[in-house]
């Protein structure tokens, strides 16, 4: 992936605290410890991290929406605390929690977005697009979570933004708006806007990404591109999956093999990691066909983000510990 | 240049939010109804009486000026704050409009929606037999104009640091107190002497005072229009300093 040119948004060593906070004696928390992190057009920029990792923050600070205790960010160049009307027309947000008035009727909300713009979208295709038109009679306050969700989306894209934000577009999509909203996102990044979104999702980071920055605690602990992360460029490492009846001996199977690390959690459920060759599938055929052992279910694959992103979160963690241990010796 | 020009941008807000309040019934009573009642109320009631030549000349400037408390403080405090609950303020903010469009955009909902409220009270008022002069009506209206900037100040300063459920008591209860109480519909001189002595320094009875002045004797009350000055910048700074838009 090509992370060459000039980027739409630059972060570098962004702090943000809250607070004070009364039930820690008045102290201020740091929610954003010095976060690095470069978008550029034409990307998806995933910001992925569990919830309290500090997505939303970082995503307000870019939008200037928060004021930052430290840091720079450019936004198309300019600093988004200090955003005028200019900048604004040419970046589309989409918030966590919609910003969208419950008493509001979906079309009337847009075409009023779009007054705010010189040259929008015109409100029937982007509805048409994303299927709004099904429920533009109803009032907001009564759509689903998903149909909500689409017309955040809607009114974040009417004004012919150059860079969208996307705060967990897809909490509460049901499979069919998934697609139609991943659809979408694959023709803006077509087209060449620069796209940031943050999920807790691992699957939809593995779906859309170009570039995944793992936030945890304030922190950037990981990023580069899917195959990066997943190490799949550099390793041949397979993982193959399992469900049989509880408590086999695998081990015995693959005991004229080159070594694996097996483990069954829960009972019945069986993960055989490593360097995987045909010789290991031949020899678990052997050994189950010897037992007359049909396995419920068998599959070949890699370590997907999630196990990566369980191992970075963990190690992680560790650190943490490790860092408070010695701070309380 | 791909954002609409500022003042298409503001009156796009403003018109938006003008409409928002008159399809909200609930906005609609507090706006209209309960002013309308007032009025009819205070001129077939003889709590007036002895105050000026009728009761009409006493009871319409105060009712104008509980009109403003109607729609400046309780109705756009209550809109904001469930704007501001539900991320309405953030998402706006983030478009061309912005935050001080969007400002402008609430003045200008209060300021179209108070020019209905004078034309429909103002109207029955004139059927009821109400004259004030010209001269006393410009300057009466203009004072009015300042007590819903002051109102809409003090109701943005609750909805932009209270809960929205908080703000809608609140509101609510000081448009009943003031109603009553505050000086601006009953002059302080009808009401109990306990109290008289310090609703002048209220914004509702310095509101009420001054209004009364100007539509009846054409005159400005200086010290009431001071008090009133006093509590617009006051709560303006306050806004400005403790609005939280998340």
């Amino acid at each position: 992936m090509l992370r060459t040119g000039t980027p739409c948004l630059e972060i570098e060593g962004l702090i943000h605290d809250v607070g004070p906070i009364a039930a820690e004696a008045g102290r201020m928390k740091r929610v954003l410890a010095g976060v690095d992190l470069a978008a550029y057009p034409g990307q998806v920029t995933v910001l992925l991290g569990v919830n309290g990792a500090g997505k939303t923050t970082t995503l307000e600070c870019a939008q200037g929406l928060r004021r930052r205790t430290g840091g720079t960010i450019r936004l198309l160049g300019e600093d988004p605390q200090t955003a005028n009307a200019e900048l604004r027309s040419r970046v589309g947000v989409m918030l966590q929690d919609g910003g969208l008035p419950p008493s509001a009727r979906p079309l009337a909300l847009l075409q009023h977005v779009a007054g705010m713009y010189r040259n929008p979208l015109p409100v029937a295709d982007l509805a048409e697009r994303l299927g709004l038109h099904e429920f533009a009679g109803t009032t907001i306050r009564r759509l689903s979570g998903g149909q909500k969700q689409r017309v955040a989306l809607a009114a974040a894209l009417v004004g012919r933004p150059d860079v969208v934000f996307l705060d967990e577009p897809s909490a509460g999509l049901d499979p069919q708006s998934r697609q139609v909203v991943f659809d979408l996102i694959a023709d803006l990044r077509a087209q060449g806007l620069g796209i940031i979104l943050t999920t807790h999702l691992l699957d939809d980071a593995e779906r859309l990404a170009d570039w995944v920055a793992i936030l945890d605690r304030g922190h950037i602990v990981a990023e580069g591109t899917v195959a990066e992360l997943l190490g799949t460029e550099t390793t041949t490492a397979r993982r193959l999956t399992l469900r049989a009846p509880a408590a086999l001996d695998l081990a015995e199977a693959f005991s004229g093999t080159e070594p694996v690390s097996i483990s069954e959690t829960p009972a019945g459920h069986y993960t055989i990691d490593g360097e995987l060759s045909t010789a290991h599938l031949a020899a678990l055929a052997r050994w189950l066909d010897a037992r007359r052992i049909m396995p419920s279910s068998l599959e070949l694959g890699r370590r997907s983000l999630e196990d990566v992103f369980l191992d970075i979160a963990e190690a992680s963690a560790q650190e943490e510990l490790a860092g408070t241990g010695r701070k309380s010796a | 240049m791909s954002a609409a020009p500022l003042a298409a941008r503001v009156w796009q807000q403003g018109r938006y939010e003008t409409l928002a309040m008159l399809r909200n019934g609930e906005q609609l009573v507090l706006m209209l109804v309960l002013p309308l009642i007032a009025i009819i109320g205070l001129t077939v009631t003889p709590f007036l009486d002895g105050l000026g030549a009728s009761r009409i000349d006493i009871a319409a400037p105060g009712v104008l000026a509980l009109c403003t408390l109607s729609v400046g403080f309780t109705g756009q405090g209550i809109a904001t704050g469930f704007d501001r609950r539900y991320g309405v303020l953030r998402f706006l903010s983030t478009t061309p409009l912005g935050r001080a469009g969007l400002i402008a955009g609430k003045v200008i909902a209060v300021l179209v929606v108070f020019a209905l409220q004078v034309v429909v009270i103002g109207g029955v008022a004139l059927a009821l037999g109400w004259r004030p002069s010209l001269p006393g009506a410009l300057l009466g209206l203009v004072l009015l104009a300042l007590g819903a900037a002051v109102f809409t100040a003090l109701g943005l300063l609750i909805a932009g640091t209270a809960r929205p459920e908080a703000t809608l008591a609140v509101t609510n209860l000081v448009w009943i107190l003031f109603g009553a109480f505050g000086g601006i519909a009953l002059p302080s001189t009808r009401l109990p002497s306990q109290i008289a002595g310090i609703v002048a320094f209220l914004p509702s009875g310095a509101l009420g005072d001054a209004a009364r002045a100007a539509f009846l004797h054409g005159a400005l009350d200086i010290p009431a229009a001071v008090v009133l000055v006093a509590w617009g910048a006051v709560a303006g700074l306050a806004a400005v300093r403790w609005f939280k838009w998340n």
